[in-house]
């Protein structure tokens, strides 16, 4: 009984406290609708509705729900390109960031440990990596568009499905993506104890079973760090990207919402990339504890 | 022809303007099926003198070789027990020592391999844990798991390089005996290192004092006479046990004294010169005041400090 009471308290009662704060200060910051009647010249009554409060544009966090309803219960809807059940367009974005977060795998794993392995290497490759991380990935974008400017594929009805601006999220996605692996992957090459590379020398292992008995798993676990926080900026830049490219996607939506002057839907985005960010996060936490563990 | 022969063999660390020699003029023979102790203080480069023997490193000079053989590099002819176990954590107890016998023994069956392994577990009163990670087992288990994984390479020589000192009293009692009785087994080419006198005397047929560093050398060896009878250790209490023991432990202090090292360390005293009362605080004539003076910031003096 005392167990349920604290386990109530601690883990409901708090986070309950916490969100309705939230509910609140939102209300406030959006204001709310007055209505005054008025006459006008010819003595009818007129309703009119101002809104007042410090954001008067905002929508209350009830105008929110009624605009976001049916995106919600009807998840999956497809009403047109650009017109679906949010979690339809989650799963858009979702499948490009899969393809992007790949490829920054893919590339970032093998370099960092070159890095980790190679002190001439990193001497060469630091300063063009130290400034190449910073970037955002807006300024990305468009060097991927010149990049693959002549990129086009076509399926049987000469619609393209691959074109540039495809290739430019993806290789927007990967080259932020990218850096946390090769760091993490890196330091964790070079953190692996010595002892470990002794036992390798001591046995003659060859370079290739020295790298699959060895190195790689002993650094597993700096590797699922890096692709935990790659993950999350994967997730990050595809708003960016699907705002850019306007294809449809939770970002692609949010932006569209937004210049269809319909606000209330981009708070339903808002929430709803912070939802899957956290899931992927807390996803990726437990593959890496696992490894951890060892 | 001595089975291993270390020559003139020398090395240090850093480099030249700043450099510390840690062995120097080191000297070793040691025959086929002898089982010899390198005892030294902590820190005198017993760990270097280990990596040298086991080629992990390459002496500055002189030549290590075993059997005749130039050493070059290390090799699983040589078997190192390490201190700190050096298992591999996401390897079974079995694993470890699979991934040993699988590289030094490619040619066999797998079932003959596979037998082996079980063997050496078994040797080690391990059976039970052989599937257990490193991570769940105690540092004796994990130091049973190196030593078994060391002998199932068949090395010509084996290296226990402090293999003890990371553990409980009560369980290094029982892995020296254990080690003992492994080496009555089949009387392998030893080399232990430790700071352990009667350790040495328990194990070792001689034992051969290391001096303290920099330039740490190896003393004339000193045999042990004791008979190497079921139980050594009550041979420990007797008279002549006692008088290795004090042989042991007074040549290091001998040497310890020789070596004396002197420290140099950069005081830096305060350096003022106190104002001169005599003229009179009320002086009108400020420059007829002298004030406290500093002559120089810091003026660094060296002392020597016998430690």
């Amino acid at each position: 009984m005392d167990f349920i009471k604290r386990f109530k308290l601690d883990s409901l009662l708090l986070p309950l406290i916490g969100i309705a704060c939230f509910l609140i200060l939102w209300q406030v910051i959006a204001g709310k609708t007055v209505t005054t009647r008025v006459a006008d010249e010819f003595g009818d009554m007129m309703t009119k509705n101002v809104r007042t409060g410090i954001s008067p544009d905002l929508p209350t966090p009830a105008t929110a729900w009624k605009a976001s309803k049916s995106y919600i219960v009807q998840p999956f809807a497809k009403r047109g390109e650009l017109d679906r059940g949010i979690l339809a367009f989650t799963a858009l974005s979702l499948g490009l960031v899969t393809q992007g977060y790949i490829i920054a795998l893919v590339i970032g794993t093998p370099l960092g440990f070159f890095l980790g392995l190679s002190k001439t290497f990193t001497k060469a490759a630091d300063p063009i990596i130290q400034v190449l991380r910073p970037v955002s990935p807006l300024a990305w974008f468009p060097l991927g568009l010149v990049l693959f400017s002549s990129v086009k594929l076509v399926d049987a009805q000469q619609k393209t499905w691959f074109g540039a601006s495809d290739a430019a999220a993806l290789f927007t996605i990967a080259i932020c993506a990218m850096w946390p692996t090769v760091m993490n992957t890196a330091v964790g090459v070079r953190a692996i104890p010595q002892d470990y590379l002794n036992v390798a020398r001591v046995l003659k292992l060859s370079r290739t079973k020295t790298l699959f008995k060895v190195l790689i798993p002993a650094t597993l676990p700096y590797m699922f760090t890096g692709f935990r926080l790659s993950l999350g900026i994967a997730w990050l830049v595809i708003v960016a990207v699907e705002m850019l490219t306007g294809r449809p996607g939770i970002g692609g939506f949010l932006w569209q919402e937004y210049n269809a002057g319909s606000y209330s839907r981009i708070i339903l985005c808002i929430l709803i990339i912070g939802v899957i960010g956290l899931v992927l996060d807390r996803a990726m936490s437990f593959i890496e504890a696992r490894f951890k563990s060892i | 022809m001595a089975f291993l022969s270390v020559h003139q063999v020398s090395k240090g660390y850093g480099p030249r303007w700043n450099r510390s020699e840690v062995l120097a003029d080191i000297n070793l023979e040691i025959e086929e099926g002898e089982f010899v102790a390198i005892i030294g203080y902590s820190g005198t480069g017993k760990t270097t003198l280990m990596s040298l023997l086991a080629g992990l490193i390459e002496p500055d000079t002189g030549e290590v070789r075993l059997a005749g053989q130039k050493m070059e590099g290390p090799g699983p002819d040589r078997g190192i027990v390490f201190q700190n176990y050096s298992l591999l954590p996401w390897l079974s107890v079995y694993e470890n020592i699979a991934l040993a016998v699988d590289q030094v023994f490619p040619d066999w069956t797998k079932e003959k391999r596979r037998a082996h392994i079980e063997k050496f577990i078994a040797t080690v009163n391990l059976t039970s844990a052989r599937n257990k990670l490193p991570s769940e087992l105690s540092g004796g288990m994990r130091q049973r798991v190196s030593v078994a994984r060391t002998l199932a390479i068949n090395p010509k020589i084996l290296l226990l390089d402090e293999p003890l000192s990371a553990l409980d009293a009560l369980t290094r009692a029982n892995l020296q005996d254990e080690i003992s009785r492994l080496w009555q087994e089949d009387k392998k080419t030893v080399v232990l290192i430790t700071n352990d006198p009667d350790e040495a005397i328990l194990l070792a047929d001689r034992v051969i004092p290391l001096t303290p560093g920099p330039r740490a050398t190896l003393l004339a060896s000193i045999p042990v006479t004791l008979p190497r009878s079921e139980n050594r250790k009550a041979a420990l209490e007797t008279i002549e046990g006692k008088r290795l023991r004090n042989e042991i432990i007074e040549r290091l202090q001998a040497a310890k004294k020789n070596t004396g090292s002197a420290i140099v360390r950069k005081l830096v005293l305060p350096d003022i010169e106190p104002e001169d009362i005599t003229k009179g605080r009320h002086s009108l004539l400020f420059s007829a005041r002298r004030k406290p003076v500093r002559k120089s910031e810091i003026q660094p003096i060296s002392v020597e400090v016998e430690s």
